[in-house]
């Protein structure tokens, strides 16, 4: 059995990772997924399963959609990537499966998107439909900012630019919630605390503890088997009402802020090793048809 | 492990754990290095940051 991690940038997540294997005696294939390429019926790659940490999007899909074509099961699946990589998908799985989530809508001109600011009202938060780490998001407070945004929108070279997701915005207490699942579990939770609206880790949020009781736990896992992702960060907003809403759910899910807000109580690089080592022990022992 | 920044040549010492594709930051010139090789240690320029890397 050989486990494959694909990467082309080794973070500290993949480091801990690599490290929760060795640590488990497994050996770990590192596959710069840069030097990937797939042919028409070549023979199949020689691992069972790849944990796959890419942090290109679009690499991520394709090697994902490539691997699982030639038989090797992924971490996560190339529909969870697909899913988690688009915005509108993901309200779309998230209300399809009854997963609290905000209102929501896409518009497919800028236009059209002027029009559908103006049914869903002020403020709302304009997002690329695939970004991360929250750029270009946007938060339209009048009609003079949607107007300027959306120029710029339909000013972008790329057609998919055009598109515009929209979303409510949910007046939060300086903070939202990350948590993290693995598997059928949610095994950590932290708030990302921000002085601004905006609360990436990747936009210098700070992480501090958070309770994952019940409600937030079965929140996050109802929202990552809605997008079907095995391993994913579910970002959680508190409304006014204390309603737990999920904003969006990721499959290439960091976690470093996470885990040294958390300390030795949590180990999210051993649940995913675990959750990868077990889906090795399944790809052994299936029986093929 | 020593390897030269290919920007600025200040000589970095990296630790026995560095592993391939691993980006270090120059303190001199704060480039982003990419570990191509660990035997012989090489840097180079990391790759900047496209436009859809992420989560």
């Amino acid at each position: 059995m050989r486990i494959g991690l694909l990467a082309s940038r080794v973070r500290t997540e993949e480091k801990r990772l690599l490290d929760a294997f060795a640590h488990r005696g497994a050996e770990v294939d590192v596959i710069d997924s840069r030097t990937l390429r797939f042919g028409l019926g070549d023979a199949s790659p020689p691992w069972q399963v790849i944990l796959n940490r890419e942090i290109s999007g679009t690499r991520a899909r394709y090697a994902a959609v490539s691997l699982e074509a030639a038989g090797i099961s992924t971490l996560n699946s190339a529909r969870a990537g697909e899913i988690c990589g688009d915005k509108w998908q993901t309200s779309l799985a998230l209300q399809r499966a009854g997963v609290p989530t905000p209102k929501a809508a896409l518009a497919l001109t800028p236009e059209a998107a002027l029009d559908e600011i103006a049914a869903m009202g002020y403020p709302v938060v304009l997002k690329p439909l695939s970004s991360s780490w929250g750029k270009r998001v946007s938060l339209i407070r009048d009609p003079d900012a949607a107007e300027a945004v959306l120029e710029h929108c339909a000013a972008l070279p790329a057609p998919q630019a055009h598109l515009i997701y929209l979303q409510a915005y949910v007046e939060k207490p300086g903070r939202d919630i990350r948590v993290v699942v693995v598997g059928d579990r949610a095994v950590g939770a932290v708030y990302r605390n921000a002085d601004t609206w905006r609360t990436n880790v990747a936009r210098g949020a700070t992480t501090t503890m958070c309770d994952l009781h019940g409600d937030l736990a079965d929140v996050a896992l109802s929202a990552a088997r809605a997008v079907g992702a095995d391993i994913a960060g579910v970002d959680v907003v508190e409304d006014v009402d204390g309603r737990l809403l999920v904003l969006e759910v990721n499959s290439g899910v960091e976690f470093t802020g996470l885990q040294r807000a958390l300390g030795e109580g949590c180990d999210v690089p051993g649940a995913i090793a675990d959750l990868t080592l077990a889906r090795a022990g399944e790809m052994t022992t299936e029986v093929p048809a | 492990m020593i390897a030269a920044c290919p920007e600025c040549e200040r000589k970095l010492d990296l630790p026995d754990s560095t592993r391939l594709s691993e980006v270090v930051e120059c303190p001199d010139c704060r480039s982003e290095l990419e570990v191509v090789s660990i035997e012989p240690p090489l840097l180079v320029i990391a790759p900047e940051a496209e436009e859809d890397w992420g989560e």
